[in-house]
Order: structure tokens, then C-alpha cells, then sequence
């Protein structure tokens, strides 16, 4: 590909995955590849009730089972703070519940910690956690967010007299004038149901504490924030804790969370002074790594006799589980920011409750609350499409945002920056031969199999920001939304990018090295890209959200377009022209007007690092820093597919 | 995934192989290929004191067609699809996935006697023969008369499958139609079907059926149904409506006890098309 102006030859480009080769032989290195001078496996006791009242612990006969070095309860652990919960939101009563690493007295969950068991041998740990023996006194149980509800129910938390979380809204006050305009209002209980994102590697952590640093290897979306988190329930300065997140086997949300085994794990080897390995079956992995959605959805839509939709209602009932993780109750709000979808409401609405059942909690899980959003609305227009008789394509183009209304602020009181929602579905059907879809439709029918079509539009928040809506006065989220890079050219003229997002599996090595290789002129192949370690590269926010790219992505290339914009002045100095005729092409720095004038990147940071002859006060060198703070990233897409069903052959012709 | 402590020995001989399982008392169990036994074991639903490992005796697998068919009882999966043996291949081709295939063996699927796996209701419907051997010497079981229950066989604990013997196929044409969720699930319901043809004729018809019920099972109501029909489209669909005949299947996680009937009678309408031509 030629350049862009800006020297752009890789962004864009189909590259072979930089990342893959030692992955896929064998070569990676995970957390539980790691193993320690010195170190202990811990295996966790774990409740098998649901809701209990713990009478008594007794551990002395794992403790003296051969190679078990101890077992530790609640009260042994040194830690100044439970598990960390991110939200408080302003004006809210929320009511947040203490959320220990090991169990104090009862147990809400199946799978709830309640001792952990350390030994030289993981074999030898495992076996001795079926001699710790608890003996629990069950309380009653609801499982079920609306019973939960409901006078009389089993309370997961005696202390707060209800179920009831909290109640949050957001959007218009108005919705009876929605009712009042509308020809037609359809109701409907939508239920999205509760799911996991099963990663392929569960996970693992990793802690060592030594003459008074603690380093954790975790299998983390959030090293730097991990770190936060350990330097207030450790009750340790922050610098001197590392965290870092080696090789990690993807995650879909699940690992976007400090969870209890870490705590754990670093309190243990704090208190024996040796390292301290866990590593997650997947039994444990799909009761005790959180959950998602599990949203019942009383949705309410008001339109015109001709599809025109007048309004939108939307109801939450989120159940939580027992207790809060990161993110826990501020999940189902992310439904609300996107209840608009693509369309044009006048007035839209969604109230939240969320319930406490005796399930492990929620929290992001592949789109974290703007799915369940998605579904509510697309289901709704399908339905008001049936119901009012008009083509479902017809219903969604009469109330898309159209194209000139842009930047538009819809009733939820977000502001869409950019859109072309007529254009995103007018490909989609270039693409797909609906018609042609339909008319085999009939013909199968005839044999007895059935197909059915379908697509859905969406609009998403990709990235989450920006900080000052996101953040402590604004939605109420305890952190700021930006990210960070660093571009280094060595003197070679190589390079180290630094992110702090921190991957696993997405590809972000060669994305950022295309995206930090065009604007220096160099190459892909010799841009490394490094991650996930708190004490090499700057401060970051992690990877979640569908924010890495976007939002470390563009950090990235900003921090490139610094080191670009040094590396010109370098070059015009050296070459006697002006910074703003300085071309970058054909992986050089050359003079507009002179092609034959030109340095290589090499030369540049030769240059750079054996400062002769630079600029009157310019810094020797050539890396750069960036913390980018985004403002309104948005996406939407269409999509198409349909099944064909008889006693079972599948088909996706599209 | 980390199973309870277990001792293990490999026997070079068939002879010490049986020694040692029945030295090993009731905590004794065979490893084949391990894979419905190490996962039990790794859940700690099993915990057996000793495992006895074939891997080493000889003259075990292997896949001889000569007349008759005899499959080593630690043949793996894999290696009986490349045999070619008909229809006991082309059900082992769907077990499961390659790595699967590559460990798990027929003599430790019968074993096992699980009544959603592939091969214990090709094996039922070929009419075949378990070969065993214990401290008693060599026995042969029909295979009508192994499946006892639910993960349970009429082989003594002592014994060892040897070899798999099913009657030669000359004669034969078959089809064999599963259903499963995701392709390398366990069958919701499988139906293998084997049918003589003589002048256009069913002459005669064997019909297994895979999970529908606590073993696996001959659909002998279709079977019944079909011989002396012609095979044609009408024959075959009303045979096919029998196929759920007589059965009472479990309703489980993926399907309702109707469904899995329903699915019986689709799949051996299909299996049955499909051993016509």
C-alpha cells in the first residue's frame, strides 16, 4: 500500500500475527507455566451450600497430612480491605455488603472460599481440602431475582431487610406524554439469561512476597489497577508492588476483576514467607469467575399506527448474585446509556433494580449491559413490526437517526457523535439477497425444513469514556478512562512500544506495532510491543470495554506521532530544511522536493542518542508519552444470518 | 482437574494384566484410552486405588475383516475409522474430536457401557460378539446380552475385553445419523441402521439406537415394520415412524423424553434412506 500522507504502509494491512508463533508452539508463558524457588500450591475449600451459617472449621487433620505447609482461615488473613467494588454512584443508596476473600461466618454462594490449603505438592493440597472439615448450619435460599423480591423471601444479606440493591434510572421523566401519543403500546418480558465467558485458560495467580515488595503474576485484564487494589487491603505502598499479567488465554470480561484468590494468594505469602501459586479448575472456573446478563426485562413501546416509535420503557430486574465484584451493580446501567439503539425516541427510559440471590455475582461479560440493550430493543422492534404490520426493514428505517442529525443527542441524554445507520443497512442488504433468502425460505418449507431470517442493528459505547461522564462525578465509576503509550526508538532504531492496556489473545501486539511502525517509518517486525507489567511500562487502564484499540490504539499512535514529529525536527536540522518539509516514505525521513535527501530511522536515533548536533534545546533521545483521554467512541454495524432447522441439519448460507 | 491418589502399574501380559485386576479387588479399574475414566476421576467421581493400564500388552488392537470383522479391544477410534470396516468406522468417525479419537478405544467404550456413546448400539444392532477373558479363561458374550443398565455391563470385574466381533457386512448396506448440538457432543440421539437387500426387498433390517434409554437398544418394532417391504420412500417413513417404539428415554439438560423420540424416528427415517441408496 503507498503512504496516506501520513507514511501509513501497515495500518490497514493483513499481517501475520506477531504474537502467534510461540503461542501456538507451546512457547508462551502463562501464569501457571511459572513455577518459584520455594513455592506453595493453594487449593481453596469451597462451600457446597448455597446459604449457610459456618458453625465450625476444623483443619487440623489437612494440616498434618505429609507436604501440607498450612491452612488458613478468614481470620489469618492480614488484609486490611475486602474485594474492592468500583461504583459509587452520586445520589445513589446503594447497599454494598462486606466481601471478604475467605468466608466470615457464612457462606452466600455454592463455591464460596471459605480455608485454602498450602503445600509443596498440587496434588497433595487438593487431597487435603477434603480433610478441612466445615460444618455449615443452611439458612434458606432464593435463587430466583423475582422471588427475591417478593415479602417473605430468604434474605441473602439479614443486615439490609431486603434483596433490593439499589434503583437507578436514567433518560426521560416524561414517558405517560410517550404513552398518550402513541396509537399502540406493546409490553413484553424479555429474559436474558445468565451465561459465562469461559476463556480457554482459567485462571491463575502467582505471588511473591520478598524483603517487603509483592510481586503477582495474574492472569489479569487490569494489572495496574490489580496494584491499586493490593496497595490498600495489603496496606503497602504502591511502588512497591508489581503486578503483572504474562501470557494470558483470553477472557471476555471474566478476568476484568480483582478476585479473592489473588488477595489470597498474596496474604498467604506474605504470612509464610514463600511463594504462593493458584492455579483454577474449570469446575471452579464456572462457579466462581463471574457471571453475566441474568437480566429480567418488562419493556414497554409506544408507536404510531405507522411504525413511528414514540417511546421506550425499559425495566430492569438485574440479579447480582450474593455479593458485588469490580463491577457488579453498575453492569445493568450500561444498558440504559445504549436502550436508544439506533433510533430516533423522543423518549426512552430504563429503571434498574438490582436484587442480591444466592448465585455468584455478575459483572462484565462480553459487552457488559449494552447486549442485553441491544436485544431488548431490536426483540421490540421486531414485535411492533409484526404487531402493527409493516416490514421489519421499513419499521427500523422510519425510526433510524438520520444521517444529517448527526451529532445528535438522543432522550437517554447521550450525544452520538457520528452515524450512518440508513448506510450500514442498506449495505447489509446489498450484501444479503433477502429476497432470495425468502423464496428458498418457501421452497424449504415445502421439504419440511424450516429457515428463519433475521438481523439487528445496534449502536454500542466501544471504549467506555469519556472520563469526566464515566468518572466519580459523572456515572460514578472510581477511575479515569484514558490510556496510555510509550514509543521508544532505541539507537538502532528499533522499537519498544510501552501500553497499558494489557492483552490477551487480541491480536494487540501486531496491531499496535502496525500502528506505531507507519509513522517513524519503520517496520512492524522490529516494533515489540510490551504489556501487562506494572513496573516497565507507564500507568494504564487495562484491556475491556472493546476500548484497547481504541482507545490504547490511538494512545499509541499519538505517542508515534510525537517521536515523528522529533524525528523531522532532527532530520531538518541535520539536512538543513524545514521541519514541515520533511516526508516520511518508503521507510524514510526524506526532504519534499529532494527524495534522494533523506535518514533512516537508524540514523535519526543516532542522531537522537549521540546528541552532536541537534536542535538549540531539544532533549537527546527519541521516545515519547502519551495519555490518551478519548472522547465519545462509537461504533455500529449490521449484521445477518439465518438457520435452517429440521431435526437438526444447520445451515448459515450468509 | 486433579484426581484422588491411585496406584498404577502396566502389565506386559494379558495373563498379569488379569492378575493384576483381580488382585486389585473391587478398587481395581482397566485404563484403555482413559477418556470417560480420567475426567470421572478428575471430578472425583471416581476414585479407584489402582489402575491397571493395557497400553502395554500386545496383540490388542487391530482391525481384521475377513468374513467376520474382529476389532482389538484397544483399538482406538481413530484407528478403526481408518479400517474402513463399514459401519462401525463411519460411527467412530463422529465420536467426539481427532484427540479423543486418537486415545479412546472400542473395548474401553463398551466397558464403559455409556449409553449416549457411539459404538454400543453399532456393536448391539450388527449383532455382535464381546470377548473376554478372566481367571476362568476366554468367554464370548452376545452383545444382546451386555448392556446391563446405566454404565453397567455384564462383564465381571476380572475381565478383560480382548476383541469385538461383528458379522461380515457382504450382503449389507447401512446409514448411520446422529444429533448432536455441537459436533463433538455426545449424541442426543444417534440411529445406526443395516439392511439386506434381496430383488429390491428389505430382506432384513437391524436398527440400533443410541440414547434412548438406559442402554442401548434395537428398534425392533421398525425393524419388524420394514422386512419384506420394498425400500422405497413410503416403506421406509412408516417403518421409521416405529422407531421410537417400546423406548422411554431420559429427558436430560438437551432434550425432552418427546424430542428424543421424535428424533429417533427423523434420524432412522434417514439412516434407512440412506442404507437404501
Amino acid at each position: 500500500m503507498s503512504g496516506n500522507g501520513n507514511g501509513s504502509r501497515y495500518v490497514g494491512q493483513r499481517l501475520r500475527r506477531k504474537e502467534d508463533p510461540p503461542l501456538i508452539t507451546g512457547k508462551g508463558v502463562y501464569t501457571d507455566d511459572m513455577t518459584l524457588p520455594g513455592m506453595l500450591y493453594a487449593a481453596f475449600v469451597r462451600s457446597p451450600e448455597s446459604h449457610a451459617r459456618i458453625t465450625s472449621i476444623e483443619t487440623s487433620a489437612a494440616a498434618a497430612r505429609d507436604g501440607i505447609h498450612a491452612v488458613l482461615t478468614a481470620e489469618d488473613l492480614d488484609l486490611a480491605a475486602g474485594m474492592p467494588m468500583a461504583w459509587v454512584p452520586p445520589g445513589v443508596e446503594i447497599n454494598t455488603p462486606e466481601h471478604w476473600p475467605l468466608a466470615r461466618g457464612e457462606v452466600k454462594h455454592v463455591g464460596q472460599a471459605v480455608g485454602v490449603v498450602l503445600g509443596e505438592d498440587k496434588y497433595a493440597v487438593v487431597d487435603a481440602t477434603e480433610d478441612v472439615v466445615v460444618e455449615y448450619d443452611p439458612l434458606p435460599v432464593v435463587v430466583d431475582p423475582e422471588a427475591a423480591l417478593e415479602d417473605g423471601s430468604p434474605l441473602v444479606h439479614e443486615q439490609f431487610g431486603t434483596n433490593r440493591t439499589h434503583q437507578w434510572g436514567l433518560g426521560s421523566e416524561d414517558m405517560d406524554v410517550a404513552w398518550q401519543e402513541a396509537d399502540i403500546v406493546i409490553e413484553r418480558r424479555i429474559v436474558n439469561h445468565r451465561v459465562h465467558g469461559a476463556p480457554i485458560e482459567p485462571r491463575a495467580c502467582l505471588a511473591e512476597y520478598r524483603a517487603g515488595y509483592l510481586t503477582l503474576w495474574s492472569t489479569t485484564q487490569i494489572p495496574h489497577l490489580t496494584r491499586s487494589f493490593l496497595a490498600g487491603s495489603m496496606q503497602m505502598s504502591e511502588d512497591r508492588i508489581r503486578v503483572v499479567a504474562p501470557d494470558v488465554g483470553g477472557a471476555f470480561g471474566t478476568k476484568l476483576n480483582h478476585y479473592p484468590e489473588e488477595a489470597v494468594a498474596c496474604a498467604a505469602a506474605r504470612r509464610l514467607g514463600r511463594p504462593v501459586k493458584w492455579t483454577e479448575t474449570r469446575s471452579e472456573h464456572m462457579t466462581t469467575t463471574t457471571h453475566g446478563r441474568d437480566q429480567i426485562d418488562r419493556v414497554k413501546m409506544g408507536l404510531k399506527r405507522d411504525g413511528t416509535i414514540t417511546g421506550l420503557h425499559i425495566d430492569v430486574l438485574a440479579d447480582l448474585g450474593a455479593y458485588y465484584q469490580l463491577l457488579t451493580p453498575i453492569i445493568p446501567c450500561f444498558t440504559a446509556f445504549v436502550a436508544s439503539g439506533c433510533y430516533k425516541i423522543p423518549r426512552v427510559r430504563t429503571d434498574i433494580t438490582g436484587v442480591f440471590t444466592n448465585k455468584f455475582p455478575t459483572d462484565a461479560t462480553r459487552g457488559a449491559g449494552r447486549p442485553e440493550a441491544t436485544h431488548v430493543v431490536e426483540v421490540m422492534v421486531e414485535q411492533a413490526a409484526a404487531e402493527i404490520g409493516i416490514a421489519p426493514v421499513d419499521i427500523r428505517r422510519k425510526n433510524f437517526i438520520p444521517k444529517e442529525d448527526f451529532p445528535a443527542e438522543v432522550a437517554v441524554g447521550v450525544v452520538y457523535d457520528s452515524g450512518d445507520y440508513h448506510g450500514t443497512l442498506d449495505k447489509l442488504l446489498e450484501k444479503i439477497d433477502f429476497d432470495e433468502l425468502e423464496r428458498e425460505r418457501s421452497e424449504l418449507r415445502e421439504r419440511g425444513i424450516y429457515r428463519g431470517i433475521g438481523y439487528s442493528t445496534y449502536m454500542e459505547i466501544c471504549g467506555l469514556a469519556p472520563s469526566r461522564i464515566v468518572g466519580p462525578h459523572g456515572v460514578g465509576i472510581q477511575g479515569g478512562f484514558w490510556e496510555s503509550a510509550i514509543v521508544r526508538v532505541h539507537p538502532s532504531g528499533s522499537v519498544t512500544v510501552f501500553t497499558g492496556t494489557s492483552p490477551h489473545g487480541q491480536g494487540l501486539d501486531t496491531s499496535m506495532a502496525q500502528i506505531a511502525a507507519d509513522r517513524p517509518g519503520t517496520t512492524p517486525d522490529v516494533v515489540e510491543v510490551i504489556h501487562g507489567d506494572t513496573n516497565t511500562g507507564p500507568y494504564g487502564m487495562g484491556t475491556y470495554g472493546s476500548r484497547s484499540l481504541a482507545v490504547g490504539g490511538e494512545s499509541v499512535a499519538r505517542a508515534a506521532e510525537k517521536v515523528q514529529d522529533k524525528a523531522k525536527r532532527i532530520v531538518a536540522h541535520m539536512l538543513e530544511a524545514a521541519p514541515e518539509d520533511i516526508e516520511v516514505a518508503g521507510g524514510k525521513f526524506t526532504v519534499r522536493g529532494s527524495p534522494d535527501k533523506g535518514m533512516t530511522l537508524a540514523e535519526v536515533s543516532g542522531a537522537a542518542y549521540i546528541p552532536e548536533n541537534l536542535p538549540d534545546g531539544m532533549e537527546p533521545g527519541l521516545e515519547e508519552t502519551t495519555l490518551y483521554d478519548p472522547e465519545h467512541p462509537a461504533g455500529s454495524t449490521s449484521c445477518a444470518t439465518s438457520l435452517s432447522t429440521t431435526a437438526g441439519r444447520r445451515s448459515t448460507p450468509c | 482437574m486433579i484426581p484422588a491418589e491411585f496406584d498404577y502399574v502396566a502389565p506386559e501380559t494379558l495373563d498379569e494384566a488379569i492378575r493384576a485386576l483381580a488382585d486389585g479387588g473391587e478398587d481395581a479399574k482397566l485404563l484403555a484410552g482413559g477418556h470417560s475414566l480420567l475426567p470421572l476421576m478428575k471430578l472425583r467421581l471416581a476414585a479407584p486405588a489402582l489402575l491397571v493400564d493395557l497400553r502395554r500388552v500386545p496383540d490388542l488392537a487391530g482391525v481384521r475383516a475377513n468374513g467376520d470383522i474382529r476389532i482389538g479391544a484397544m483399538t482406538t477410534h481413530s484407528a478403526l475409522v481408518r479400517a474402513n470396516a463399514g459401519l462401525a468406522s463411519v460411527a467412530a468417525a463422529t465420536i467426539a474430536d481427532q484427540q479423543v479419537r486418537n486415545r479412546g478405544t472400542i473395548g474401553g467404550s463398551l466397558a464403559h457401557g455409556d449409553p449416549a456413546s457411539d459404538l454400543p448400539a453399532v456393536v448391539l444392532a450388527a449383532e455382535g460378539t464381546i470377548v473376554a477373558r478372566g481367571p476362568g479363561g476366554e468367554r464370548e458374550i452376545a452383545a444382546a446380552e451386555f448392556f446391563r443398565d446405566y454404565l453397567e455391563t455384564t462383564l465381571a470385574p476380572d475381565e478383560i475385553i480382548t476383541e469385538i466381533r461383528m458379522p461380515g457386512t457382504e450382503g449389507w448396506s447401512f446409514g448411520y445419523e446422529k444429533f448432536n448440538r455441537r459436533r463433538e457432543d455426545w449424541a442426543m440421539v444417534a440411529v445406526c441402521a443395516l439392511v439386506r437387500i434381496e430383488s429390491g426387498a428389505c430382506a432384513d433390517a437391524r436398527i440400533g439406537l443410541t440414547h434412548m434409554g438406559s442402554t442401548p437398544l434395537r428398534a425392533t418394532a421398525a425393524e419388524a415394520a420394514l422386512r419384506g417391504q420394498p425400500l422405497e420412500a413410503g416403506a421406509i417413513a412408516a417403518a421409521a415412524e416405529q422407531a421410537a417404539e417400546g423406548t422411554s428415554p431420559p429427558a436430560d439438560l438437551n432434550a425432552s423424553a418427546d424430542y428424543k423420540r421424535h428424533l429417533a424416528r427423523v434420524l432412522c427415517r434417514r439412516a434407512l434412506e440412506r442404507a437404501a441408496g
